[in-house]
Order: C-alpha cells, then sequence, then structure tokens
C-alpha cells in the first residue's frame, strides 16, 4: 500500500499531465462532431458576455458599409414587392393572417473567425428568442451557416467555411445538385461537389440552395461558379466564388422553418417503419 | 512563492487571456496567420516555482483560450504538454545550471535564450495545429500553418521580453 503510495507522489507530475491531457483531448474530440459542444463554446454566459461588450465597442466601425448594404437589401425587396403587386390584382387583405412557411430573426454577430478549418461565430440571440438547434443562418448577400448550440442569451453558429460543414446546393439555370464543402483554402470560395456529369455547366453560372432540407428555403442565392473540372467518380466539382463577404459579418438573420417539427417527425416515422 | 510573485503571475494570466482572444485571435495575417503570444506565461513561470502547479495552471491558461475560440480542447491540451517538458527543454538550452537557479532567462545568452524560445513555441504550435486540423489530408496546411504562426509568435515574444524584462 505504502509503495502505491510513494509511487503517485513519485509519479504525481505526470499523472497530472496525463490526467489534463487527455481531458484536453476529449474535450477536442467532443468538439469536432456536432452537436456536442455543450459546456465548452463561446455560447456561454461568460465568453459571450465578453465578446458581446467588445462587440458594442467595436460595432461603430464600419457603420457605413453596414448602411450601404441594408439599403441595397431595401431595394432588393421594394422591386421584389413591386413585381408581385403588378401580378395580383384582387389583393389579399392581410398578408399577416396567412399561414407563414418561414419567419425571420435578426441577430448581431458578435464573433466571427474564418481563419482556421472549423469556423464558428456567436450571434447575441438565443433560446429566449426562440432559436433552436438546426436552424439556418444568412445574411442580406449569401448564406452564412447553420445554428449547432444554444445557450439562454447566446448561439454559435458553425459557418459554411467549416471543414463539418455540408449544405445542399443546385444550380440556378437546371434542377441538378450537390453538396458545398469547404477546403480551407479561400475564405470567400467554397467547393460544391458530386454535381451529376449531365448538368450544362459554364463559368459565372448561379448557385442557389436546394430546399430539400427543412434548414434553408429554396432559391437562397450562394455564389457563382469559378472553376470547374471532371472529378474521378464521373461528376463535376467546383469552385464557388461566395456573394457574401464572410470575413466581414455585422447583422445576419436566422432562419426559423414553422414546418420543420412536422416535416422531421414525419421522416422520422418512415425511418421507424422500415 | 511570496505574495508579490503570486500578484504577477495572476495578473499575467489574465492580461494574456484577454489580449489573446480579443486582439492576437483576429490579427489573421496573410488570412490565416495568427500569433499565439499566451505561451509567454509558460516560458517565463518561475523557474524554481512548483511544477504541479504550472502543469494545472496551464490547463487552466489553455482552457480559457478554448472557451473563447471555441475550439474544444486543443489549447489545453497543448499548453500542458509543453509545461510538463518545460524541465527537459530548460536543460537541453541552459545545461545543468539552470537547476541552481544560476540562469535568468533575461540575461542568459541569446543563443540559449533563442534555442528554448523557438522549442517551446514550435512544440506547442504543432500540438496545437495538429489538434484543430485533426486530418492527415491537410498535413501541408499543418506544416504551414505551424511554422509561419511560430515565426510569429516567436518574433512577438523575444519583442514582448525584451519590453518588459526588467520586471519579469
Amino acid at each position: 500500500m505504502q509503495q502505491i503510495i510513494f509511487f503517485f507522489i513519485r509519479n504525481k507530475n505526470f499523472l497530472l499531465f496525463a490526467a489534463l491531457f487527455i481531458c484536453g483531448l476529449g474535450l477536442t474530440i467532443q468538439s469536432h462532431s456536432f452537436h456536442h459542444a455543450k459546456f465548452m463554446s463561446s455560447a456561454n454566459f461568460l465568453s459571450g458576455g465578453v465578446y458581446s461588450v467588445k462587440s458594442d465597442i467595436t460595432g461603430y466601425f464600419g457603420l457605413e458599409e453596414e448602411n450601404k448594404n441594408l439599403t441595397s437589401e431595401n431595394i432588393r425587396l421594394r422591386k421584389a414587392l413591386e413585381s408581385y403587386k403588378n401580378v395580383s390584382e384582387e389583393k389579399i387583405k392581410d398578408s399577416s393572417a396567412l399561414p407563414k412557411k418561414y419567419s425571420f430573426v435578426s441577430a448581431r454577430v458578435i464573433n466571427n473567425t474564418y481563419s482556421k478549418t472549423k469556423n464558428l461565430l456567436t450571434l447575441k440571440k438565443g433560446s429566449k428568442d426562440g432559436i433552436l438547434l438546426d436552424m439556418g443562418v444568412i445574411s442580406s448577400t449569401g448564406i452564412v451557416g447553420i445554428v449547432n448550440n444554444v445557450s439562454k442569451n447566446y448561439a454559435t453558429v458553425q459557418s459554411i467555411l467549416n471543414t463539418n460543414s455540408q449544405i445542399n446546393a443546385r444550380m440556378k439555370n437546371s434542377n441538378h445538385f450537390g453538396s458545398l464543402i469547404w477546403n480551407t483554402k479561400d475564405p470567400n470560395i467554397v467547393q460544391l461537389t458530386d454535381v451529376n456529369r449531365l448538368a450544362p455547366i459554364k463559368i459565372g453560372d448561379t448557385i442557389i440552395t436546394d430546399g430539400k432540407s427543412t434548414i434553408f428555403p429554396e432559391g437562397l442565392l450562394i455564389g457563382t461558379i469559378k472553376a470547374f473540372e471532371l472529378g474521378e467518380n464521373d461528376s463535376y466539382n467546383m469552385d464557388v466564388l461566395l456573394f457574401n463577404d464572410m470575413t466581414n459579418l455585422k447583422h445576419v438573420y436566422i432562419i426559423e422553418n414553422n414546418d420543420a417539427e412536422e416535416i422531421k417527425t414525419l421522416e422520422k416515422e418512415g425511418e421507424d417503419e422500415q | 512563492m511570496n505574495n508579490s510573485v503570486i500578484i504577477v503571475n495572476v495578473v499575467r494570466f489574465l492580461s494574456l487571456v484577454f489580449l489573446q482572444v480579443l486582439l492576437l485571435n483576429h490579427i489573421n495575417f496573410l488570412g490565416y496567420i495568427n500569433p499565439y503570444l499566451y505561451v509567454i506565461f509558460i516560458l517565463v513561470y518561475p523557474l524554481d516555482g512548483n511544477k504541479t502547479l504550472l502543469i494545472f495552471l496551464s490547463f487552466l491558461l489553455g482552457l480559457s483560450i478554448d472557451l473563447f475560440g471555441d475550439t474544444g480542447g486543443i489549447h489545453a491540451a497543448s499548453c500542458v504538454a509543453i509545461a510538463y517538458i518545460r524541465p527537459v527543454i530548460l536543460k537541453f538550452s541552459f545545461g545543468v545550471s539552470y537547476q541552481y537557479n544560476m540562469v535568468k532567462i533575461n540575461k542568459a545568452p541569446l543563443a540559449e535564450r533563442i534555442m528554448y524560445i523557438t522549442l517551446i513555441v514550435l512544440i506547442h504550435h504543432l500540438i496545437l495545429f495538429s489538434l484543430e486540423i485533426f486530418s492527415l489530408a491537410h498535413i501541408l496546411l499543418l506544416l504551414k500553418s505551424t511554422l509561419f504562426s511560430s515565426i510569429f509568435s516567436i518574433l512577438l515574444i523575444f519583442c514582448t521580453l525584451l519590453l518588459f524584462g526588467r520586471k519579469n
């Protein structure tokens, strides 16, 4: 017994090192899976608070550009609204009474990374504002990512610039689809892979969201094709130049799909029956 | 350790964490190069200080950086590793005499100092980026990030030591 105790005392530095190192490794591995970064994330009270104070201070820089972006978005939305008005003469009296499929919540980005291989953003909106896991996040010019962790006041978003991300996307002029991944090289360029080789492709074509998942509505703009090549298994891989600047995000919108629950339950029932 | 040493170390710990997460993590020089200055805490920890305490403090230091950076436990693991092997590297770069309190980091010959800082920073960054990237497919990116971030960190650590050398 004494020898065991002596062994522990003699090797206490190594044992402490081993225990803490394994602890660090465990936390790292846990953070690599999508739904498990519960405690160790910047959505907690302490780091969320520090980041939101920082963003309060630095938020004033770049307001001019932010205003420009908002104005141009307003103009685009106004144009869209006008064209709808012209189409339907017999107008619906109260459009807010219609059942809506998607609703939007705006949020401020308080922390943004784009130089690592697994990039995340922190938003100042949390479960008390109705944010849930797996909601899509977009900016005024393109898609940003998917919510992967929520606390009471803050939420973290797995950015599209993350090697774990895989988002369905398709060509605007045909229905050929693929999955959007990131090869860590350039924060302005993501890759669209596994597009059928029959798809008509040329440089400059627009890529939009697919709408097959419950996360993003169909037809959100993503980017344009910059270069493409025929991959090994007879499918196209292409570089997509993003419309939005992921390195400069201030305000984003979180998309809430009101039918998500229903679709998920239905799909789950289908899987259970098989 | 007497009181003033404890206070100096606590202040150094907190200021390094805040400097790292609020400023240095967002430099992104050439798109991906960030310096990791907080390693300096482990470098200048008293040579005759308690080693067990250093390992524990390094874990806390890394964990605080991880908490802000959403990086799981990569900083914690790499800090613990360099805290554990620090005596070996001290012996390698300064010779055996460091054990008898003969060496002061700021008064040691330049070559020995550079050797000490470079070894610690390189090992730290290598573990850090291996854990962050976590795949053999991106091994070139791993080596590139390690090399360039190390150069940046070493330069910054050297300047900081020169600036605050007297106090440490």
